[in-house]
């Protein structure tokens, strides 16, 4: 259990494009770092430890911990880089998390970034995976979660169109969002006639891939309340992973998200997440996990996600809001992708939402997702936990 | 020079440097299905859980499988996509061969997926369930190329 409660007082975003040849990487990352200071009322001689990341490969630049220092701050200061594949976002999440709150450093900055258009991202991504097993047939990220949504198309019946509507919702929300790369409204029929990637995965289902930068500051609670009055309080994390090639997992149920998300509500006393969550920020690179994974996250049974979406429950001004960012489909700088699911979802807590705020936000969750199937969650209150 | 030919960088004719161990358990793998154009699998004996591809600890117990099984030749599409979109293998440089079946198949007899190709045939259609069994190579070398691709039953 952690020594020190720990809250998040300050979140800072780039403006999120397809490209950004106006700035290097330390450029953007100081960008969004300086952002999250302003937006905290803090100096960088207030930051105790830096926590950054990206994703291996990408870029062809490792080392971020190192190189970037005149941008993060990180200049003759303790920092220390984390990086999980696509969850690299989350995890830097739980990780300046674990710092805080352990009572060794008062105050940390969170930075996740990605300039994926200096990538090849497929390529990057097959480093990631076996050599002898995985690599024949692997085929990105992409091909993966088709087979996943194959999976569960078949085992549920539910079709393209079912998912399209999750893409639909997402990129509806992008609109209300300044950050997000594609702010663009689609319709079902435009999901659907754009063309087929991966079976049965269209163009418009999918994330695009983004130059942007994340930081987040958290704080113990000795100094939290001092520096924001409405922080949004960390609650709790959880995450799992499940294979060793890709060909062990159990696709078409994400396991990882079961546990990961059974264990966070039994550590924070969560016993009914849909009545008790307002406002979830899902890593969801997709629109079928759209459906599929809010099963796994027990906000609905299994087999009645579709139906749940098709309801606009998970619509703005439904009774659970998903993604009012917009969500990876919008947006994926993908080692700021998870850390931007965390600074949206604090945004809400905090109200700091603009357009794209949920009304009365109390209790707040963010998702990580990465490699094949792995998952990070986190749990944000309004109120300090009581544990 | 074209606009940003600068900034290429590229190995030119070098290949990469990595030559990584399959461990004795792929190696079992590998010369039967070179030698003998058999399946293998291993158990754990804690679970029961049967791997192919084998490997020596089931992570989930976290004890060593010792148990090894002829699994296969056939067996069923777990789940499957055809891949569309193209993009270049960083394995190889060359262009993926689009469209192509990408199937997880569960051999008769083992719990765990393996990954390989699927046909492509409008007559027996790539579908959930389907039973399918490996084309082998001709010439075998104990790679899992030894598997051309995987073919429908039904």
């Amino acid at each position: 259990m952690a020594k020190k409660r720990v809250a998040v007082v300050g979140t800072g975003q780039t403006m999120h494009k397809s490209h950004r040849p106006d700035v290097n990487g330390q450029e953007l990352i100081n960008e969004a770092v300086k952002t999250a200071l302003a937006d905290a009322g803090l100096t960088i001689n207030d930051i105790d430890a830096i926590v950054i990341g990206n994703m291996d490969h990408f870029e062809g630049i490792n080392y971020v911990d190192c190189w970037s220092v005149d941008g993060s701050g990180g200049w003759m200061r303790p920092i220390i880089k984390l990086t999980t594949g696509g969850t690299t976002g989350s995890t830097l999440a739980i990780g300046g998390y674990h710092m805080v709150a352990s009572g060794m450093f008062e105050k940390v900055l969170v930075i996740g970034w990605e300039k994926n258009s200096e990538s090849d991202t497929t390529g990057a991504i097959t480093t990631a995976f076996d050599p002898i097993w995985d690599r024949l047939v692997f085929a990105g990220a992409i091909a993966g979660l088709a087979a996943e949504g194959m999976a569960y198309m078949t085992e549920f019946g539910i079709t393209d169109k079912d998912a399209a509507r999750v893409s639909v919702r997402d990129r509806k929300h992008a609109c209300n969002n300044p950050h997000a790369q594609l702010r663009k409204e689609v319709t079902l029929e435009e999901v659907l006639a754009s063309p087929m990637l991966s079976d049965p995965i269209h163009l418009l289902d999918v994330c695009p891939r983004t130059d942007g930068a994340c930081a987040v500051i958290m704080a113990s609670e000795d100094v939290a309340q001092k520096i924001c009055p409405t922080p949004a309080w960390i609650w709790g994390t959880a995450n799992r992973h499940t294979y060793t090639y890709v060909g062990d997992l159990n696709l078409g149920e994400i396991d990882s998200m079961k546990y990961a998300a059974a264990e966070l509500w039994r550590k924070t006393g969560i016993t009914e997440p849909r009545k008790q969550i307002d406002v979830i920020e899902l890593y969801q690179p997709y629109s079928f996990a759209g459906i599929i994974w809010i099963e796994a996250m027990g906000i609905i049974p299994r087999g009645k996600g579709a139906e749940y979406i098709w309801s606009g429950a998970t619509d703005m001004g439904g009774e659970l809001p998903i993604n009012p960012s917009g969500g990876v489909i919008a947006c994926n700088p993908i080692g700021a992708t998870g850390l931007i699911r965390c600074a949206e979802a604090c945004t809400q807590i905090m109200g700091k939402g603009g357009a794209r705020q949920v009304p009365g936000v109390k209790m707040a969750v963010s998702t990580g997702f990465g490699g094949c199937f792995w998952t990070d969650i986190l749990l944000y209150g309004k109120e300090k936990p009581n544990f | 020079m074209a606009r940003g030919d600068h900034l290429v960088i590229s190995s030119g004719d070098a290949v990469q440097p990595f030559h990584y161990a399959v461990g004795l358990h792929g190696s079992k793998f590998f010369h039967e299905l070179k030698e003998n154009r058999r399946i293998v699998g291993i158990k754990c004996p804690s679970c029961g859980k049967v791997y192919t591809p084998p490997r020596r600890v089931c992570g989930d117990c976290f004890v060593e499988n010792k148990q090894w099984l002829e699994v296969g030749p056939q067996g069923v599409i777990d789940t499957y996509t055809i891949v569309r979109y193209a993009f270049i293998d960083p394995e190889t440089g060359k262009q993926k061969p689009v469209p192509y079946g990408y199937g997880f198949i569960r051999f008769d007899g083992a719990d765990t997926r393996f990954q390989h190709f699927v046909e492509l045939n409008d007559a027996r259609p790539i579908k959930i369930g389907a039973r399918v069994e490996p084309v082998f190579a001709e010439e075998r070398k104990g790679t899992i190329r030894d598997i051309l691709y995987f073919r429908i039953l039904d």
